[in-house]
């Protein structure tokens, strides 16, 4: 998969079964966001072949495609939201997909379901920010807003880019906790990529790692050793020694 | 080695083409016979002076303020009607137009393809033919179909609007972050939700600021078409101005600035409540 000149993804060769739960991690420009947007079908794979639920979404028509896009749900990093729109248009915006366009039209106007979207807000303890403007709102408080919008989604592939990495510990450790209670009850398969090993490794039963847009290792959390963790992050670009071992020990996220 | 470091690249380009702009205004001066001399002639200022003495005090009797309302209504009716009409065409080609609808660009960051590309530039070349004909001209023109009375002006307004409105909106669309829409249209939307939610909060204050600003304008046209018999105040000045009835010119001046102050006012009002 390329970005332009860039080859982001080569030679990557990936299966998840559904209901399964898969951190993704790896060093800075591995390929971990390029990959979750070519799951999320956001861009093409420029060669080589994507199955999702069953369907090989480029080949489908235009309409087929966006009917299987609203089965996926992608949290980004930094959910893009207009900064004048309100929190609950933006939470109830997850379902535009199954909604036609009159529906969607209507509840602009005026929000249908507002006990849906407190309650998918109330899980991440932001239901009082239900009306508030999402420019108002911190770098975590978006991401919570953009976690929120896809659990109001109910996607049946949930997809999360970085989802946690604007959150102080104890929120990143709760949200991630939520994520994976919805994926289990409702047999969802998740996938998150993280830059917090520790995170990745206590929340998820299978791990994979990306470098330089090869998988490095996938295998189940148990199995991930302090070596395989080296070798991943090495960084021969950094002259003073630093990063992978001395992130373990920190229990922060790196942003 | 240190003046290489601190030169700036930009430069150079910027002071060739301040010198390049320059030259190209000189000749138009020339072309354009501006001679502000002419202004001083003792002639030219008697008769200025003649024209704009009688414009004090402004007429204020009952019948013309009569007369002066009815007009004034008469020029916002047309003004409106024409935008209104104006608008019915040109919100669906703006979304045509640009490429907020398009799904290609959201799986291409933004970029087009050669089909879609080529499918937009039917659009903008209708909006580029309406907006090309001055409305003075289409006024001219629906007189001689419609006959002399605000039809005609709604007409023109309507014609020449639709394609300033349209090619503007398409653009004030285009401006606005696209990575909203396009991480909806990612997750399923339809086109038309995708622009709903995405693209239009950000743009909508542009849009209605722009639109309270084309409506001004087309106050001032409509104003400008009552000379070729389109009605409302720009007919009654005409008429005044013949007569040399300087008073009611003055009045119906200040009216016209009083309609301009609150388009603004209104254009802010708007703009406020939707930052």
């Amino acid at each position: 998969m390329r970005h332009g000149q860039v080859q982001a993804l080569s030679a990557l060769d990936l299966q998840i079964g559904q209901g399964e739960r898969v951190a993704i991690i790896g060093p800075s420009g591995a390929g971990k966001s390029s990959l979750l947007h070519l799951m999320a079908t956001a861009v093409p794979p420029s060669s080589g072949r994507l199955e999702l639920l069953g369907e090989q979404p480029w080949a489908l028509s235009a309409g087929a495609r966006q009917r299987l896009r609203a089965r996926v749900g992608l949290v980004h990093q930094a959910p893009p939201l207009p900064p004048r729109q309100r929190v609950v248009t933006a939470v109830l915006a997850g379902r535009l997909g199954q909604w036609g366009t009159l529906r969607g039209l209507l509840n602009l106007i005026h929000p249908g379901d507002i006990p849906g979207a407190r309650a998918a807000l109330a899980e991440l303890g932001m239901a009082d920010k239900l009306f508030a403007q999402c420019g108002q709102l911190s770098g975590g408080q978006l991401q919570r807003v953009g976690i929120a919008r896809v659990l109001y989604q109910r996607p049946e592939v949930l997809l999360t880019d970085e989802p946690v990495s604007a959150m102080d510990p104890v929120l990143a450790d709760h949200s991630l906790a939520l994520l994976n209670r919805h994926a289990q009850a409702h047999g969802v398969t998740l996938v998150a990529s993280l830059h917090a090993v520790e995170l990745a490794l206590a929340h998820f039963p299978r791990i994979v790692g990306i470098r330089a847009g090869q998988v490095a290792f996938d295998c189940p959390a148990q199995a991930v050793s302090e070596a395989m963790l080296g070798a991943l992050y090495a960084n021969e670009q950094l002259t003073s020694p630093v990063t992978a071992t001395a992130s373990l020990q920190v229990q922060i996220p790196r942003c | 080695m240190l003046s290489t470091d601190q030169r700036d690249p930009a430069a150079l380009p910027r002071l060739l083409l301040t010198l390049l702009g320059l030259a190209l205004l000189w000749p138009g001066l020339h072309l354009s016979e501006l001679d502000p001399g002419v202004l001083l002639q003792a002639e030219n200022r008697q008769q200025m002076a003649g024209f704009v003495s009688a414009f004090w005090p402004p007429a204020h009797d009952a019948g013309f303020l009569d007369l002066l309302l009815t007009a004034t209504v008469q020029t916002l009716a047309v003004a409106t009607a024409g935008m209104s009409l104006a608008l019915l065409l040109a919100v669906p080609a703006s979304l045509l137009a640009s490429r907020a609808l398009s799904l290609r660009a959201a799986s291409s960051a933004g970029r087009l393809g050669p089909w879609s590309r080529a499918a937009r530039l039917p659009v903008r070349g209708v909006l580029i033919f309406l907006r090309s004909v001055p409305e003075i001209v289409w006024a001219l023109l629906f007189v001689r179909a419609v006959g002399l009375g605000p039809t005609a002006g709604v007409l023109a307004i309507a014609i020449t609007y639709s394609g300033m409105l349209g090619k503007v909106y398409a653009e004030i669309f285009e401006s606005v972050d696209q990575r909203p829409a396009h991480a909806l249209l990612q997750a399923g939307s339809s086109r038309l939700s995708a622009f709903l939610y995405g693209t239009l909060p950000e743009a909508a204050s542009e849009v209605v600021s722009y639109t309270v600003y084309r409506w001004e304008c087309a106050v001032r046209a409509s104003v400008v078409m009552g000379f070729v018999g389109a009605g409302g105040l720009g007919q009654q000045i005409d008429l005044s101005m013949r007569m040399f009835a300087g008073a009611e010119v003055a009045s119906m001046l200040l009216t016209f600035l009083l309609l301009v102050v609150l388009a603004d006012l209104l254009s802010r009002f708007l703009r406020g409540r939707l930052a």
